[in-house]
């Protein structure tokens, strides 16, 4: 049965050739669905913030600090349906428009602790919360720094 | 010495090997899926009262080992060796499966191909005289892969369209030198092959170009075409991988005609919203033991080509900007 051909099966096309296959054939992303999603979940989101921050200045606070509370407010919200299993179908749906907002960082962080939750709250928890949200956090305060200077010489 | 190779990759089984029983364990997705009805056990949950989706995943490998032993009267004392892998770091899932089993153990990495690896080397090793009965399976499971790959399971994030979704299930099957059933007649072990892709939302087009170049070997070692099998099914390239793979194969002087599918494609329906279709070990496993394995033993396929197929990559080298190398290995499979 012993054959031993000498090789020449390969395939003929190009990495270039393929390349162009590749992009031809792969699903372009669904943009105009997306944006469309995304203004309306991420619009609807802030509004939902709005009604909250009116509702707290109703109640009696002044403005800067309903503003504070109606975001802590939205974080809980968002932290809440994480855990409820529901913002990541809304994420699925509303794309960037649930990410931006600030429940989508709220998501963000709850989801690696309920993740990482098995692995202990130390070692899981304490050391993977940031997992997603990291990057924010690193390059929103590093910014933030940069500006501040900037502010400090220009005043 | 008489040597059982063929031509540049295949390997001809001098006393093919006996598929004796196959055993199919999904998730809840798959069970609603198209081939639902064709599973041996589909779990109501992903956790299946598990602690951790690792712990499940493990779980399910061991019910699909078990059940393939079951189904047949060979004591679990006459398996010589039992080949298992997964997708997880140290493959964590088959080691933990094989502690409850204590079979002598080893465990094979292909990424998604490693069922096909699997039956390709049990098949060599039984009719290199080396064993009467091997047990192989393997797993994969949504939530340990997603973790462990891209996000955790609750962030809420769009996937692209041409990714595919990881299956939760296992599947096994237990091979025999004498015995009743299909045969596995050949095997064709696949080369690395690179086409630097490096989009791992698009593994299907990663691993096309190698599950190509095993079929046109495959094809040109055993002197055959594509008509001299009922059914030739990659797994798991996916819709976007299949239709790739179709067309490199055409302009490389193959057309594949209509027998060519994936189980990427076959396990779940269109509107099951997973888009370019599935990918995970167990996928084409369970695809294989279940559907497939009851088309042969039915006489509605006489001769079959699984081409497992593999993208073998981590996220780490994915981050390091390196592109997915894929592989792909193809068995025959004979009523």
């Amino acid at each position: 049965m012993a054959n031993q051909s000498s090789r020449q099966p390969t395939i003929t096309v190009t990495p270039e050739q393929y390349k162009s296959l590749a992009q031809q054939y792969t699903p372009k992303p669904t943009v105009v669905k997306n944006v469309v999603r995304a203004f309306f979940v991420g619009g609807i989101i802030c509004v939902i913030g709005q009604i909250i921050i009116n509702l707290f200045v109703i109640a009696g606070l002044n403005r800067i600090d309903a503003s504070t509370a109606a975001t802590a407010t939205m974080i809980f919200l968002g932290a809440m349906l994480t855990g409820l299993g529901v913002y990541d179908e809304i994420g699925k749906f509303g794309g960037a428009g649930s990410i931006v907002p600030i429940t989508g960082f709220a998501n963000s962080i709850v989801a690696p602790a309920m993740e990482f939750k098995r692995e202990g709250y130390v070692l899981g928890v304490g050391a993977k919360l940031f997992t997603v949200a990291g990057p924010v956090l690193v390059y929103g305060i590093a910014t933030s720094i940069v500006v501040g200077i900037v502010y400090f010489f220009l005043h | 010495m008489d040597l059982k190779r063929m031509g540049n990759q295949t390997v001809v089984f001098a006393n093919p090997p006996v598929i004796l029983s196959s055993y199919s364990v999904v998730g809840p997705k798959e069970g609603q899926g198209p081939l639902g009805k064709t599973f041996s056990k589909v779990w109501k949950d992903q956790l299946n009262g598990e602690k951790s989706w690792e712990f499940a995943e493990s779980k399910m490998l061991r019910e699909a080992l078990e059940g393939a032993i079951a189904q047949v009267n060979v004591p679990s004392g006459h398996i010589d060796f039992m080949l298992a892998g997964d997708l997880l770091n140290q493959m964590i899932s088959s080691n933990f499966a094989a502690r409850q089993l204590a079979l002598p153990f080893i465990g094979i990495y292909g990424a998604c191909s490693t069922m096909a690896l699997g039956m390709a080397l049990g098949s060599m090793l039984i009719d290199g005289g080396f064993a009467r009965y091997v047990l192989v399976g393997v797993s994969s499971h949504h939530d340990t892969a997603e973790r462990q790959f891209r996000a955790p399971t609750e962030h809420g994030t769009q996937r692209a369209m041409s990714a595919q979704w990881t299956v939760t299930g296992a599947g096994s099957v237990l091979l025999g030198q004498t015995g009743v059933g299909p045969r596995i007649t050949s095997a064709t072990l696949g080369r690395v092959v690179d086409y630097a892709e490096s989009n791992v939302n698009n593994m299907g087009s990663a691993m096309a170009p190698a599950v190509a170049d095993t079929i046109l070997n495959h094809l040109h070692d055993l002197h055959r075409h594509p008509a001299d099998y009922d059914l030739i099914a990659s797994g798991d390239l996916g819709a976007v991988g299949l239709a790739l793979a179709g067309e490199v194969l055409k302009q490389s002087g193959r057309d594949m005609g209509t027998g060519f599918t994936d189980c990427g494609v076959m396990i779940f329906d269109a509107n099951q919203d997973v888009h370019a279709g599935a990918s995970g070990c167990g996928c084409s496993a369970v695809v294989f033991a279940g559907n497939i394995m009851q088309r042969i033993k039915a006489g509605e396929l006489k001769r079959v080509l699984l081409v497992g197929s593999g993208a073998l990559h981590s996220s780490t080298s994915a981050l390091q900007g390196e592109s997915i190398p894929g592989i792909g290995h193809a068995v025959v499979i004979e009523a």
